[in-house]
C-alpha cells in the first residue's frame, strides 16, 4: 500500500504533530519549563499527547464522512500509533520514575483507584491494535482485524474517563475540574454518533447534495474494495 | 481512632523559636552551610526512623524555596492550573482589605487588616500536604487564631468556625466557573480553631503573604490537607452547626469536614499512602496528622476517622 503518495505533505505533517509533544518536552526540560513538579509534568503532558492522538484516530473517519475528503483515511495509522507511543511513555514514567517500579504500591493502586484502573485500561487495549498494525497482521487476519481494531472505540472511552476521574471533583454531579474531560467526551460522541451507519449515510447524502461530488474514492490508495457491502462499517481503525 | 499505624516520634510541633528563625536568603545560604541534622529542630522528621522515610527519600524536612512556594498553588479563584496562579495573581488587590468576625460572638467587629497585626506574630515552618499527595514545608508568618477567636468571645452555644475567601468575579476570574459553589468556604471545629498550631498566615518567608499564597491572610492548619488552609479570608463566622465546605459540597466522598492527614484512610483518586515532596524525585511516607499527631491526635480522641474523613 502507500504506492501512491497523493498527499506527502499530509503525512509530513502528521509525522510534524506526532513529535511535536516529543520536541516540547526536551525543549523545556532544557529551558527549565518543566514547573516545580517535574515528573508530574511530564507524565500529565504525555497523557494528554496520548489522549488528542486517540481522539484524532477516531475522528479520521468521521471527517472523512463529513468532508468526503478520502485522503485521511491512510494516516489514522499513525495517529493511533503515536496515541500508543504517548500512552506507553505516560505509563513508563508513571511506573518508573513517579513510582520508582514500586510494584506492590501501582498494584494497591490499580486495584483501589478507578482512574488508574482505567488508564491500565486504555493501555492494554491499544497494545495489540498496535501490534497488529502492520500490514502483514492486517492480510493476514482479515475480517477478524477489524473486529479487534473496534477495540479502539472501548480505548476511546476508558481514556475519557481515566482523564475525567483523575481530575478534582465530581464528573456525575457536574462539579469541579471536569470542563475539559466533559468536552473532550462529547467530541468523542460526537464523533461515535457521525459513525452510526444511517447518520453517515444521511451526513454523506447531504454532503454530496451540497457539493454535488461524491466521495472521491481514486485518492484513497489502499483498500481496494471501497466501503462496498458494509459501506457503514465504522472499524476501519489502523493501530488504535 | 481507626489508624493501624502511628509514626513513632514526631517531634511535638512544629513550632520555631523566634531566635531560630532566618531571613529567606539567609535560610538560603543555611541550607547549604548548615548540616540537615541541624535542621531536624525546627523542621521534625526523624530520618532515622525508617517508618517515617519513603522510598529512596532519605532526606529531612527543608523549607521549599520561595520560588517553589509561590508558583504552585491551588488557587481555583485564579486558575484550575497550579502554574498559571502566580500570574494571574499579579494585580490582586490586598489592600485595603477587612475580615469580618461575626456569627455566635460575643463581641462582633470587622478587623481591617492593619488590626490584626496587633495579636503576637508569630513565625512557624509547617509541612503542607496537599489532598494530590505532594507537600512542601513552609516558612510562615502569622499570628494563632485563637487570638482573635479569644478577643471577638465566642459564645457557649459556638460550635464551628466558618470561613469565607473574597468573591470577586473581576479580581478572580475562576469564580464565574458554574462548576464550584463560589465563594470558596472552609471550616473547622472550634477546639481545632483554637489549637495552638492553627495559624492564620500573614506572610512568607519574613515576607508579606505573596499573592498566589493566599494574601493578605490565609489559614494554615498543617495537620489538614491543604484545602482546608483558606485563603483571602474574608469573613470569620462562629456557628453552631457544621458549616458546609467548598470541596466536600462538590465531592463529599472525596473531601470531608475534618480533611485530616491520614495515610489510612484511603481517597478514590489519589493514594494518601505516599506523596511528592516537592524538590524530590521519589516519594515519601505520609505521615499521620502530616506529623503532628502528639500535638493534635487528642481532638480526635473516640472519633471513627474512617467515617470523620
Amino acid at each position: 500500500m502507500m504506492k501512491k503518495k497523493t498527499f506527502p505533505w499530509l503525512r509530513i505533517l502528521v509525522h510534524l504533530f506526532g513529535v511535536l509533544p516529543l520536541a516540547r518536552l526536551g525543549i523545556d526540560a532544557l529551558a527549565g519549563g518543566l514547573s516545580i513538579n517535574p515528573i508530574q509534568e511530564i507524565e500529565q503532558r504525555l497523557g494528554r499527547a496520548a489522549l488528542y492522538f486517540l481522539i484524532a484516530s477516531l475522528a479520521v473517519t468521521p471527517l472523512t464522512t463529513l468532508s468526503g475528503w478520502r485522503a485521511l483515511a491512510p494516516r489514522r495509522r499513525a495517529l493511533g500509533l503515536y496515541a500508543f507511543l504517548y500512552a506507553s511513555l505516560h505509563f513508563t514514567v508513571f511506573a518508573a520514575i513517579d513510582y520508582g517500579f514500586d510494584l506492590v504500591e501501582i498494584g494497591r493502586l490499580v486495584v483501589e483507584k478507578p482512574f488508574i484502573l482505567l488508564g491500565l485500561s486504555t493501555g492494554l487495549l491499544l497494545l495489540p491494535l498496535a501490534i497488529t498494525s502492520f500490514d502483514l497482521f492486517m492480510r493476514k487476519m482479515g475480517k477478524r482485524w477489524k473486529k479487534l481494531h473496534r477495540l479502539v472505540y472501548l480505548a476511546g472511552v476508558a481514556v475519557i474517563f481515566h482523564y475525567a476521574l483523575a481530575k478534582k471533583g465530581d464528573l456525575f454531579a457536574l462539579q469541579g475540574d471536569i470542563l475539559k474531560p466533559i468536552l473532550w467526551g462529547v467530541l468523542l460522541l460526537c464523533l461515535f454518533i457521525l459513525r452510526i451507519p444511517a447518520v453517515r449515510r444521511g451526513v454523506s447524502a447531504w454532503r454530496q447534495k451540497l457539493t454535488g461530488f461524491p466521495v472521491s474514492r481514486k485518492q484513497t490508495g489502499r483498500e481496494s474494495p471501497p466501503e462496498a457491502g458494509r459501506a457503514e462499517d465504522p472499524a476501519r481503525q489502523d493501530g488504535g | 481512632m481507626k489508624t493501624k499505624r502511628q509514626p513513632a516520634g514526631i517531634p511535638s510541633s512544629e513550632i520555631t523559636p523566634k531566635s531560630l528563625y532566618l531571613s529567606r536568603r539567609d535560610w538560603l545560604k543555611m541550607a547549604g552551610i548548615v548540616s540537615a541534622s541541624s535542621l531536624l529542630a525546627a523542621c521534625g522528621v526523624n530520618p532515622n526512623d525508617p517508618d517515617e522515610i519513603g522510598t529512596g527519600t532519605p532526606a529531612p524536612d527543608v523549607p521549599n524555596t520561595f520560588d517553589e512556594i509561590t508558583h504552585y498553588n491551588n488557587y481555583y479563584e485564579f486558575s484550575t492550573d497550579k502554574q498559571a496562579v502566580s500570574t494571574l495573581a499579579e494585580n490582586f488587590k490586598s489592600t485595603p482589605w477587612a475580615v469580618e468576625v461575626g456569627g455566635l460572638v460575643h463581641k462582633p467587629r470587622t478587623y481591617a487588616f492593619e488590626d490584626l497585626l496587633k495579636f503576637e506574630q508569630v513565625e512557624r515552618i509547617y509541612r503542607l500536604r496537599c489532598v494530590e499527595a505532594w507537600s512542601m514545608v513552609i516558612p510562615w508568618n502569622g499570628f494563632e487564631l485563637n487570638q482573635l477567636l479569644a478577643e471577638v468571645e465566642p459564645m457557649s452555644s459556638a460550635r464551628y468556625v466558618t470561613f469565607t475567601t473574597l468573591m470577586d468575579t473581576e479580581q478572580f476570574p475562576g469564580q464565574k466557573s458554574p462548576f464550584y459553589p463560589w465563594p470558596y468556604t472552609e471550616g473547622l471545629r472550634l477546639d481545632e480553631a483554637m489549637h495552638r498550631l492553627t495559624l492564620i498566615a500573614t506572610g512568607l518567608y519574613g515576607e508579606v503573604l505573596p499573592n498566589p499564597n493566599g494574601a493578605p491572610l490565609r489559614l494554615a492548619v498543617p495537620w489538614k490537607y491543604g484545602f482546608k488552609s483558606i485563603k483571602a479570608i474574608v469573613k470569620i463566622e462562629l456557628t453552631e452547626v457544621q458549616p458546609p465546605t467548598l470541596w466536600s459540597t462538590i465531592a463529599p466522598n472525596e473531601y470531608g469536614f475534618y480533611a485530616n492527614v491520614n495515610p489510612e484512610v484511603d481517597h478514590p483518586r489519589w493514594s494518601q499512602r505516599t506523596e511528592r515532596r516537592i524538590g524530590e524525585t521519589g516519594r515519601r511516607d505520609t505521615l499521620m496528622f502530616n506529623g503532628y499527631g502528639d500535638e493534635v491526635a487528642g481532638l480526635y480522641a473516640g472519633m471513627d476517622l474512617g467515617i470523620n474523613y
